[in-house]
């Protein structure tokens, strides 16, 4: 799960890991008000959406006074900020974060992450701060310095030195770029982080060290046990149909091209959508409706696919394991019949009992295109939206 | 032959009280496994099936003679019944629960170091030895004793790569599911070191999906100690990134865990990549001749 960056920064707090004085708002009035509690300008208005990028878009601006922080909180509020991370329809703002400016000295990269392979947090940090980290990765992999935390014995300080000495930072600053990582360590585990990344983390000129930016992602498996962190996920930045078939428990993703895909299992799903674009078609979407689906689970995808107008067909493409065919059909139809279904649906089932499946599908005196197998299915939903 | 379960595999199942635990229990033993055993705390001298229930899985390895687990419990308490089933001495470990927070696995898989068990998952299918064991919620039947071995990170993905080949007459010796979690604690390169250690295992099929690097590190491994034809399959090469694709691990993230990648460099090391599932078994039987 993301998070905004205001949001990220009052956890950070939390743990006593430096950022910018400042506050949320929703309004401009609220952005002057926020500015009128700081000390001095100039100030910095930061839009709120979950996406990189915003400055390019005109989403941060700074102002000099808290009338101008009210004027500039007037543009950024209720625009469409369009970024390379947002894609063309870009996110609407709805919150902006106002902050004091900082004087920078010297721009960092801090960022922890669970490295898959070595089954570990990584602790990385470079010099090459306020920059892509993966093209830094890329092009200067020396400039990154990375260290892997034993979990047993969480970090100990001498791989916070290591880090910070790694990065050439003046001695005078050990002690509080020591705290800074510790910090952040501390708030990754206990907060069951995925990613926690701080681009970039920066050395003001009077020599405070601060998280000028902040982002945090939350690991979704653990948030049955952080009730209150559950509570900072923000619908609006979800896709409408996505937050939808999250209610259900349903594992759907909106994709741009007009052909829906009911399957069951994130894997054989992903191998569908890839089939249906080989066969010339673009997939509308990803949907999951479960390794054991059930009439309810597949109404429930109906409806989520065909809430989206661009959907010109359907395809559903079932292995039916454990879960038989036939009972796969009867909730097939069943689902068809309630959802009155619109689009032509081609369906692929194979599997356990798939023979009394199909002929359940072809006596429903409902118009379903059955396909002999995947390929048959993928050309033929890919000729009915050409 | 086959690889990590077999005729001798004496199963306990953690969480056998349960809707699916004692569902899954019985299609294993019915599949013809021995399942010895069932664990669910509180529940000791009940009965599933026929099948005891200890309250705990050292009773059930010291009264029932259980050497491989296959697990349950909710994501809550299963990595706590991972590590039970390892100081029991437990060799083989199956964990089906998906869902499970990385930060637990992180600790999971420091505490298994040194323990001698082997964890399958999470988030996964199980394993199969056609013929002669399943531990875990395959259907059975679609499975046939033969010389290939297959390594997947999905469920009904691998179903489906199944059902293939053996509508095409090619069985196979072991399959395995290695779940779809970001940490899992069986990986690529452990099941293809034991598929090429073993004498009936005569070709490999790999299953991979996007998300980290797993494949990339199992296509140098492929080109520096496999010597058997290996069949490949990537899924989501049209998924956008920085989208989880419903497993937990099936994320592009940063640049990283594009299929494109995956398939490039399996195709370096001399695997036989097939472009879409539909052809998976046709590829295979073409690779390997048979």
């Amino acid at each position: 799960m993301k998070i905004h960056e205001y949001q990220a920064k009052e956890l950070l707090q939390k743990f006593k890991a430096p950022t910018p004085a400042g506050g949320v708002a929703e309004t401009p009035r609220e952005a002057r008000q926020v500015a009128e509690t700081l000390e001095q300008g100039p100030f910095v208005v930061k839009a709120q959406i979950h996406a990189g990028g915003r400055g390019k878009g005109g989403g941060i601006k700074t102002a000099a006074t808290p009338d101008e922080v009210e004027a500039v909180a007037g543009q950024i509020i209720g625009m469409t900020l369009v970024t390379p991370q947002t894609g063309p329809e870009g996110r609407l703002v709805q919150k902006v974060l106002v902050e004091q400016a900082q004087d920078i000295a010297q721009e960092l990269y801090l960022g922890i992450v669970v490295d898959r392979s070595l089954a570990r947090p990584v602790i990385m940090m470079s010099k090459a701060g306020g920059m892509d980290i993966e093209e830094v990765a890329a092009t200067t992999p020396e400039l990154i310095i990375k260290e892997v935390v034993d979990p047993a014995l969480g970090l100990m300080p001498f791989q916070a030195r290591n880090l910070a000495f790694g990065v050439e930072l003046d001695p005078a600053l050990l002690r509080p770029a020591v705290g800074f990582i510790q910090s952040l360590y501390r708030l990754f585990v206990a907060l069951d982080c995925s990613l926690a990344e701080i681009n970039p983390l920066v050395l003001t000129k009077d020599g405070r060290l601060l998280a000028l930016d902040a982002k945090l992602n939350l690991d979704d498996n653990a948030l049955f046990r952080h009730h209150d962190l559950a509570a900072l996920d923000d619908p609006d930045e979800m896709d409408p149909l996505e937050h939808e078939a999250k209610k259900h428990h349903l594992n759907y993703i909106r994709l741009s091209g007009n052909v829906g895909a009911m399957v069951n299992g994130a894997g054989l799903a992903m191998a569908t959508m890839d089939l249906i674009k080989a066969a010339g078609a673009e997939p509308a979407n990803f949907l999951d409706v479960g390794g054991g689906a059930s009439a309810e689970m597949v109404a429930n995808g109906f409806r989520i696919i065909l809430s989206d107008p661009r959907v010109k067909g359907v395809l559903i493409n079932i292995f039916g394991g454990i879960l038989r065919c036939d009972r796969l059909a009867e909730g097939v139809i069943q689902a068809v019949r309630e959802v009155q279904v619109q689009v032509p649906v081609i369906v692929r089932l194979e599997g356990t009992n798939v023979e009394e499946g199909r002929r359940l599908l072809n006596d429903s005196g409902l118009t379903f295109t059955v396909a002999a197998d995947m390929q048959d299915a993928a050309r033929k939903v890919a000729a009915l939206v050409a | 032959m086959s690889v990590l379960v077999d005729h001798n595999t004496r199963v306990v199942v953690q969480g056998i009280t349960g809707k699916e635990g004692s569902f899954h229990a019985r299609a294993c033993r019915d599949y013809g496994t021995r399942v010895v055993a069932g664990v669910t705390p509180g529940k000791g001298g009940q009965q599933v099936d026929d099948i005891p229930v200890f309250n705990t899985v050292a009773q059930a390895v010291s009264g029932a003679g259980a050497n491989t687990a296959l697990i349950f419990v909710p994501p809550a308490f299963a990595a706590d019944a991972i590590l039970e089933a390892a100081a029991a001495g437990i060799k083989v470990i199956v964990c089906i629960t998906e869902g499970i927070p990385t930060l637990e696995m992180v600790q999971v898989m420091d505490a298994l170091k040194g323990a001698g068990a082997r964890l399958i998952g999470p988030n996964c299918p199980g394993i199969i030895s056609p013929g002669q064991a399943k531990v875990g919620i395959m259907p059975g039947h679609i499975h046939k004793p033969g010389p290939i071995g297959l390594v997947s990170r999905s469920g009904t993905l691998t179903y489906e790569a199944v059902y293939q080949l053996t509508l095409l007459d090619m069985g196979q010796s072991t399959c395995v599911g290695i779940g779809g979690d970001p940490i899992i604690g069986t990986n690529f390169i452990d099941m293809l070191e034991l598929f090429q250690a073993d004498p009936e295992t005569k070709g490999i099929v790999l299953i991979g999906e996007i998300g980290g690097t797993a494949e990339e590190e199992a296509a140098a491994f492929i080109q520096a100690k496999v010597s058997k034809p290996v069949v490949a399959f990537i899924a989501g090469q049209t998924a956008p990134p920085g989208k989880r694709m419903g497993h937990a691990g099936a994320i592009i993230a940063g640049g990283s865990g594009k299929a494109s990648d995956k398939i490039a460099a399996l195709t370096a090391a001399g695997v036989t990549v097939t472009p879409t599932i539909a052809t998976l078994g046709e590829t295979v039987k073409a690779v390997m001749k048979y």
